[in-house]
Protein backbone atom coordinates (compact mmCIF):
# COMPACT_ATOMS: atom_id res chain seq x y z
CA UNK A 1 0.00 0.00 0.00
CA UNK A 2 1.45 3.36 -0.69
CA UNK A 3 0.81 7.04 0.91
CA UNK A 4 -2.62 7.84 1.38
CA UNK A 5 -3.24 11.72 2.25
CA UNK A 6 -6.45 13.58 3.68
CA UNK A 7 -5.93 17.05 4.08
CA UNK A 8 -7.89 19.11 6.22
CA UNK A 9 -8.12 22.45 8.32
CA UNK A 10 -8.74 23.62 11.92
CA UNK A 11 -8.38 27.41 11.94
CA UNK A 12 -5.09 28.87 10.24
CA UNK A 13 -3.68 25.57 10.34
CA UNK A 14 -3.66 22.92 7.59
CA UNK A 15 -3.50 19.19 8.72
CA UNK A 16 -2.61 16.11 6.66
CA UNK A 17 -3.85 12.71 7.83
CA UNK A 18 -1.31 10.18 6.55
CA UNK A 19 -1.84 6.22 6.17
CA UNK A 20 0.48 3.83 4.82
CA UNK A 21 4.23 3.79 3.76
CA UNK A 22 6.37 6.84 3.22
CA UNK A 23 9.46 4.96 1.74
CA UNK A 24 11.73 5.64 -1.86
CA UNK A 25 9.17 3.65 -3.53
CA UNK A 26 5.97 5.03 -2.79
CA UNK A 27 4.87 7.80 -0.54
CA UNK A 28 7.99 9.76 -0.14
CA UNK A 29 7.42 12.20 -3.60
CA UNK A 30 3.89 12.56 -2.82
CA UNK A 31 4.48 13.83 0.49
CA UNK A 32 7.34 16.10 -0.75
CA UNK A 33 4.19 17.33 -3.48
CA UNK A 34 2.08 17.78 -0.79
CA UNK A 35 3.88 19.77 1.59
CA UNK A 36 5.31 21.82 -1.48
CA UNK A 37 1.57 22.83 -2.91
CA UNK A 38 0.76 23.86 0.59
CA UNK A 39 3.74 26.70 1.54
CA UNK A 40 3.11 27.78 -2.53
CA UNK A 41 -0.69 28.64 -1.55
CA UNK A 42 1.10 30.35 1.73
CA UNK A 43 -0.29 27.91 4.06
CA UNK A 44 2.31 28.64 6.86
CA UNK A 45 0.93 25.98 9.58
CA UNK A 46 1.38 22.83 8.85
CA UNK A 47 0.76 19.35 11.05
CA UNK A 48 1.50 15.88 9.81
CA UNK A 49 -0.74 13.20 11.32
CA UNK A 50 1.69 9.95 11.02
CA UNK A 51 -0.75 8.15 13.27
CA UNK A 52 -1.65 5.44 10.44
CA UNK A 53 1.95 5.45 8.64
CA UNK A 54 2.74 1.66 8.86
CA UNK A 55 6.22 1.58 7.23
CA UNK A 56 9.08 4.58 7.23
CA UNK A 57 12.74 3.71 5.77
CA UNK A 58 15.19 6.60 5.98
CA UNK A 59 14.07 7.91 2.06
CA UNK A 60 11.05 8.46 4.64
CA UNK A 61 12.88 10.23 7.05
CA UNK A 62 14.61 12.02 4.70
CA UNK A 63 11.28 13.97 3.30
CA UNK A 64 10.12 14.74 7.00
CA UNK A 65 12.78 16.74 7.30
CA UNK A 66 12.58 17.95 3.64
CA UNK A 67 8.98 19.04 4.44
CA UNK A 68 10.25 20.72 7.81
CA UNK A 69 12.93 22.50 6.25
CA UNK A 70 11.37 23.83 3.28
CA UNK A 71 8.15 24.94 5.94
CA UNK A 72 10.83 26.57 7.64
CA UNK A 73 12.37 28.40 4.62
CA UNK A 74 8.99 29.75 3.99
CA UNK A 75 8.51 31.34 7.08
CA UNK A 76 6.27 28.34 8.49
CA UNK A 77 6.33 25.67 10.87
CA UNK A 78 5.57 22.21 10.77
CA UNK A 79 4.78 19.78 13.49
CA UNK A 80 4.49 16.31 13.88
CA UNK A 81 1.35 14.35 15.52
CA UNK A 82 0.89 11.24 16.65
CA UNK A 83 4.36 9.12 16.19
CA UNK A 84 4.14 5.80 16.08
CA UNK A 85 6.96 4.04 18.75
CA UNK A 86 9.45 3.08 15.02
CA UNK A 87 9.17 6.24 13.45
CA UNK A 88 9.81 7.73 17.69
CA UNK A 89 12.81 5.40 17.36
CA UNK A 90 13.71 6.04 13.92
CA UNK A 91 13.99 9.91 14.99
CA UNK A 92 15.52 9.42 18.38
CA UNK A 93 18.45 7.09 16.95
CA UNK A 94 19.45 10.24 14.41
CA UNK A 95 18.55 12.77 16.82
CA UNK A 96 15.64 14.29 14.62
CA UNK A 97 13.31 14.62 18.26
CA UNK A 98 15.43 17.48 19.21
CA UNK A 99 14.89 19.27 15.75
CA UNK A 100 11.05 18.42 15.69
CA UNK A 101 8.34 19.96 17.63
CA UNK A 102 5.66 16.34 18.22
CA UNK A 103 2.41 15.81 20.08
CA UNK A 104 0.44 12.88 21.01
CA UNK A 105 -2.81 15.30 21.40
CA UNK A 106 -4.02 16.90 18.50
CA UNK A 107 -5.60 19.66 20.39
CA UNK A 108 -2.50 20.55 22.08
CA UNK A 109 -0.70 20.42 18.76
CA UNK A 110 -3.12 23.03 17.18
CA UNK A 111 -2.88 25.41 20.65
CA UNK A 112 0.77 25.18 20.21
CA UNK A 113 0.27 26.98 16.77
CA UNK A 114 -0.87 29.95 18.46
CA UNK A 115 1.48 30.24 21.32
CA UNK B 1 14.89 -24.14 13.12
CA UNK B 2 17.23 -27.09 11.07
CA UNK B 3 21.14 -27.79 12.38
CA UNK B 4 22.26 -26.98 9.48
CA UNK B 5 22.60 -23.81 7.74
CA UNK B 6 20.36 -23.20 4.55
CA UNK B 7 20.97 -20.70 2.16
CA UNK B 8 17.94 -18.50 -0.20
CA UNK B 9 19.34 -16.60 -3.08
CA UNK B 10 17.75 -14.09 -5.11
CA UNK B 11 18.43 -11.83 -7.92
CA UNK B 12 16.68 -8.50 -8.69
CA UNK B 13 17.33 -5.80 -11.49
CA UNK B 14 18.45 -1.86 -10.30
CA UNK B 15 14.54 -0.91 -9.87
CA UNK B 16 12.92 0.20 -6.51
CA UNK B 17 9.57 -1.82 -7.20
CA UNK B 18 11.91 -4.65 -6.04
CA UNK B 19 12.45 -3.66 -2.74
CA UNK B 20 9.50 -4.13 -1.72
CA UNK B 21 9.52 -8.27 -3.11
CA UNK B 22 12.95 -8.55 -1.26
CA UNK B 23 11.54 -6.92 1.76
CA UNK B 24 8.42 -9.69 1.80
CA UNK B 25 10.89 -12.67 1.39
CA UNK B 26 13.45 -10.65 4.25
CA UNK B 27 9.72 -10.65 6.54
CA UNK B 28 9.45 -14.41 5.68
CA UNK B 29 12.67 -15.68 6.32
CA UNK B 30 12.57 -13.77 9.76
CA UNK B 31 9.70 -15.36 10.41
CA UNK B 32 10.57 -18.81 10.10
CA UNK B 33 13.88 -18.10 12.04
CA UNK B 34 11.97 -16.91 14.68
CA UNK B 35 12.86 -13.70 15.74
CA UNK B 36 10.16 -11.04 17.41
CA UNK B 37 8.23 -8.74 15.21
CA UNK B 38 10.08 -5.43 16.35
CA UNK B 39 13.83 -7.51 15.33
CA UNK B 40 12.24 -8.79 12.11
CA UNK B 41 10.97 -5.08 11.63
CA UNK B 42 14.70 -3.62 11.82
CA UNK B 43 16.28 -6.51 9.99
CA UNK B 44 13.94 -5.85 7.11
CA UNK B 45 14.60 -2.11 7.11
CA UNK B 46 18.34 -2.94 7.16
CA UNK B 47 17.73 -5.06 4.12
CA UNK B 48 15.67 -2.83 2.13
CA UNK B 49 18.07 0.51 2.98
CA UNK B 50 20.88 -2.21 1.91
CA UNK B 51 19.49 -2.74 -1.49
CA UNK B 52 17.70 0.51 -1.84
CA UNK B 53 21.77 1.91 -1.35
CA UNK B 54 23.28 -0.97 -4.27
CA UNK B 55 20.61 0.09 -6.51
CA UNK B 56 21.20 4.04 -6.08
CA UNK B 57 25.20 4.18 -5.49
CA UNK B 58 26.19 0.89 -6.55
CA UNK B 59 24.46 0.65 -9.70
CA UNK B 60 23.03 4.16 -9.97
CA UNK B 61 20.05 3.38 -10.81
CA UNK B 62 20.78 1.23 -14.11
CA UNK B 63 18.24 -0.84 -14.16
CA UNK B 64 20.28 -3.46 -16.55
CA UNK B 65 22.87 -4.20 -13.35
CA UNK B 66 21.85 -6.81 -10.92
CA UNK B 67 21.07 -6.49 -6.90
CA UNK B 68 22.02 -10.19 -5.36
CA UNK B 69 20.89 -11.14 -1.97
CA UNK B 70 21.54 -13.84 0.00
CA UNK B 71 20.49 -14.96 2.99
CA UNK B 72 21.85 -17.62 5.16
CA UNK B 73 20.36 -18.59 7.87
CA UNK B 74 21.12 -20.32 10.83
CA UNK B 75 19.84 -21.55 14.27
CA UNK B 76 21.59 -18.98 15.80
CA UNK B 77 21.72 -16.09 13.66
CA UNK B 78 20.61 -14.56 9.76
CA UNK B 79 23.59 -12.98 7.32
CA UNK B 80 22.23 -10.90 4.77
CA UNK B 81 24.44 -10.22 2.19
CA UNK B 82 23.60 -7.64 -0.59
CA UNK B 83 26.06 -7.29 -3.89
CA UNK B 84 26.07 -4.71 -6.53
CA UNK B 85 27.51 -4.49 -10.00
CA UNK B 86 28.81 -0.62 -9.86
CA UNK B 87 32.18 1.08 -9.34
CA UNK B 88 32.35 0.63 -4.99
CA UNK B 89 32.66 3.25 -2.43
CA UNK B 90 34.39 3.71 0.45
CA UNK B 91 32.09 3.79 3.43
CA UNK B 92 34.36 5.57 5.84
CA UNK B 93 33.73 8.90 3.51
CA UNK B 94 30.21 8.84 4.74
CA UNK B 95 29.21 12.16 6.67
CA UNK B 96 28.42 11.01 10.11
CA UNK B 97 23.65 12.03 10.27
CA UNK B 98 24.52 12.88 14.16
CA UNK B 99 27.12 15.77 13.45
CA UNK B 100 25.19 18.69 13.91
CA UNK B 101 25.74 20.02 10.62
CA UNK B 102 24.53 16.89 9.21
CA UNK B 103 21.05 16.74 11.03
CA UNK B 104 19.20 18.31 8.66
CA UNK B 105 20.08 16.56 5.59
CA UNK B 106 17.58 14.91 3.67
CA UNK B 107 19.55 11.77 3.44
CA UNK B 108 22.56 9.96 4.18
CA UNK B 109 20.93 7.82 7.30
CA UNK B 110 20.48 4.65 5.54
CA UNK B 111 23.51 3.17 6.39
CA UNK B 112 23.44 4.08 9.94
CA UNK B 113 20.51 2.70 10.61
CA UNK B 114 21.84 -0.59 9.34
CA UNK B 115 24.58 -0.14 11.62
CA UNK B 116 22.28 0.52 14.53
CA UNK B 117 20.02 -2.44 14.21
CA UNK B 118 22.06 -5.49 12.73
CA UNK B 119 24.67 -6.68 15.24
CA UNK B 120 27.60 -6.92 12.37
CA UNK B 121 27.95 -5.04 9.66
CA UNK B 122 31.06 -5.47 7.08
CA UNK B 123 31.23 -3.41 3.46
CA UNK B 124 33.63 -5.25 0.92
CA UNK B 125 34.58 -5.13 -2.73
CA UNK B 126 33.44 -8.22 -4.87
CA UNK B 127 37.11 -8.81 -6.85
CA UNK B 128 34.99 -8.96 -9.95
CA UNK B 129 33.42 -5.81 -9.19
CA UNK B 130 30.57 -3.87 -7.22
CA UNK B 131 30.27 -4.24 -3.45
CA UNK B 132 28.93 -6.28 -1.29
CA UNK B 133 27.55 -5.58 2.21
CA UNK B 134 27.00 -8.30 4.67
CA UNK B 135 24.78 -7.86 7.78
CA UNK B 136 24.49 -10.53 10.88
CA UNK B 137 21.80 -10.09 13.43
CA UNK B 138 22.14 -13.05 15.93
CA UNK B 139 18.85 -14.38 17.36
CA UNK B 140 18.54 -14.56 20.98
CA UNK B 141 17.53 -17.83 22.12
CA UNK B 142 15.37 -17.88 25.47
CA UNK B 143 15.40 -20.81 27.24
CA UNK B 144 11.79 -21.12 27.63
CA UNK B 145 11.33 -21.57 23.66
CA UNK B 146 13.71 -24.70 23.25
Amino acid sequence: MSLTINQRTAGDVCILDLSGKITIGAGSVQLRDTVRKLIDGNNKKILLNVGDVSYVDSSGIGELVNSFTNTNKAGGVLKLLNLTKKIQDLLAITKLLTVFETFTSEEEALNSFNK
Amino acid sequence: MEQNPSTIALTINSSFKFTELVASVTDNITQIVGFGEEEAHWISLSVRESVINAIKHGNKLDSNKAVDVTFLISEESITISVRDYGEGFDPSHIPDPLDPTNLLNPSGRGIFYMRTFMDEVDFSSHPQGGTIVKMLKKRVISETTE
